[in-house]
């Protein structure tokens, strides 16, 4: 969904960062704890400067480190509060261990990833691999294309993580430097609109601590002496049914959001030109622009391509995603991080496992890895990734990973 | 949503109060000697878990928390302290 729409509400120009701010303002959380890192840094003034100027009425925890923003964030969402943060690869490193235990405790919380390339080497550019590191803990993770996305983005994500059957934290990822700094058109929702489809707060109904209910949160479970990991294993299932009710409550939200706003973004994947396809491009992020016009370029050359984009990559919508693929003849996916140890990129790696769980035929596919260290990624490499795609849809073997920026 | 409705397997939290006895691992039993004991308080000074018991005339244990880490009977400077097999004792 990229075509301008009548706006409904109020018409700004911000960079992502700002549209981020927007996005958790508007959902009205109680708290936010933050600590600045690039390229996040200023969504963090946004948030303090719209608390100062009494737009947002939240308690701003402006603490030492990111173990600690999340760690009081725990604090205010058991104490029953709607909460928000946003970090960046090192920052969401040092903010690892209480990462951990956020979705366990089944905490509702939304917090931005502006993604960018983990260090060593030494860079603070744009890049997915601190999202894509941290994939397997438990939170869902929604990826945005555009400024706009990212503010329409963040009241959903609300919404899903505080769903009964939910009960999980959301990171809502845009790329760093390409969405975080670039400015764009962003239309802004009425706080009326933002408010009625967020419906009443109850944030934390099921650990929320009232000194009438004594509780303690997080005991020690299982071991040898106790229990035994019975108890451990049932809330580990908990957990993987609460992220795999998410993939339909994640569409139940955007249609909602939808329906209010009259932006309907695709909520798991977005299909573009795929009806005729024969090879198909799998994109996430902010890439996915370019590589929409690479698409168009190469349908004006009479060539049958077409574009999946990734949106929700945890839970990850397997299913749809091998239904959306299962009629090309190629696919080329391009990811700006690495999956270590397969020598691919990670989307290569979940494209080809949903494949192969859902569909008997074996599809050619290679993986480009791209937009490393806030590397550009252009048209043009988009129409090279489009053509060596279509070889492989001709019989020429695969080889890969075929790194985009290589020589730039 | 009230606590009645919520799921079994949400997420762990306990609201009866359970305590789970360290001294249940404990492989070597320290064993006071009361003849020996002065009541220096040594063993009292330096037991980690701080489950030395004040006696009348000497130190014992609270055997519930004791995990035998041995450390009061390589401080007490009498000798009045020796691990047992827990077996033994």
């Amino acid at each position: 969904m990229n075509e301008i729409t009548a706006p409904t509400g109020k018409v700004i120009v911000c960079d992502g960062n700002e549209a981020a701010a927007w996005g958790a303002c508007l959902s009205r959380p109680d708290m936010v704890a933050v600590y600045p890192i690039t390229p996040q840094s200023s969504l963090v003034e946004y948030l303090a400067q719209f608390i100062a100027d009494g737009r947002m009425d939240a308690d701003l925890m402006d603490v030492e480190g990111e173990h600690t923003v999340l760690s009081v964030l725990h604090g205010a969402v058991l104490a029953g509060a709607r909460t928000y943060s946003a970090t960046s690869a090192q920052g969401l490193a040092f903010m690892f261990e209480p990462y951990f235990r956020t979705p366990g405790l089944r905490l509702p919380m939304v917090v931005s990833l502006v993604t960018r390339d983990a260090v060593s080497p030494t860079c603070v550019w744009g890049g997915q691999q601190d999202a894509m590191t941290v994939k397997e803990v438990g939170w869902i993770h929604m990826y945005c294309e555009t400024q706009q996305e990212i503010l329409d983005t963040i009241p959903i994500a609300y919404k899903v993580a505080e769903h009964p059957d939910v009960m999980l934290p959301v990171n809502v990822n845009h790329d760093g430097n390409y969405l975080s700094y670039g400015v764009a058109r962003v239309e802004l929702p009425e706080q009326s609109v933002v408010d009625a489809f967020l419906g009443e707060k109850q944030v934390n109904w099921h650990a929320c601590l009232d000194p009438e209910r004594p509780m303690a949160v997080d005991p020690l479970t299982g071991g040898a002496g106790g229990v035994g990991p019975s108890m451990f294993v049932k809330y580990r299932k908990g957990l993987c049914s609460g992220m795999q009710t998410a993939l339909q409550v994640i569409e139940d939200a955007h249609a909602d959001w939808g329906k209010r706003t009259g932006r309907y973004w695709s909520p798991l994947i977005e299909e573009y030109r795929m009806e005729d396809a024969e090879v198909a491009l799998v994109t996430i992020g902010s890439m996915t622009g370019a590589a929409k016009d690479a698409v168009d370029e190469a349908r004006a050359d009479g060539k049958k391509v077409g574009l999946v984009k990734i949106k929700t990559f945890r839970p990850f919508p397997a299913a749809r995603i091998a239904q959306a693929l299962s009629k090309v003849k190629a696919i080329g996916v391009v990811d700006r991080s690495v999956n270590f140890g397969w020598n691919c990129g990670p989307a290569f790696q979940e494209v080809l496992a949903a494949l192969y769980a859902h569909q008997t035929a074996r599809i050619p596919m290679m993986s480009f890895i791209g937009g490393l260290a806030g590397a550009d990624i252009t048209v043009e490499h988009f129409a090279q990734v489009v053509r060596r795609t279509f070889r492989l849809a001709g019989g020429e073997a695969a080889a890969g990973p075929v790194w985009l920026n290589e020589n730039d | 949503m009230s606590l009645r409705n919520v799921p079994d397997n949400m997420c762990p939290i306990a609201t009866e109060y359970t305590t789970m006895l360290t001294g249940d691992w404990r492989a070597l039993r320290p064993i006071v000697d009361r003849d020996r004991c002065v009541k220096c308080a040594t063993c009292w000074l330096y037991c980690p878990v701080q489950c030395v018991v004040e006696k009348a005339a000497w130190f014992d244990f609270n055997y519930d928390y004791c995990k035998g880490c041995g450390i009061c009977a390589e401080e007490c400077p009498h000798g009045a302290i020796k691990m047992v097999e827990e077996a033994e004792g």
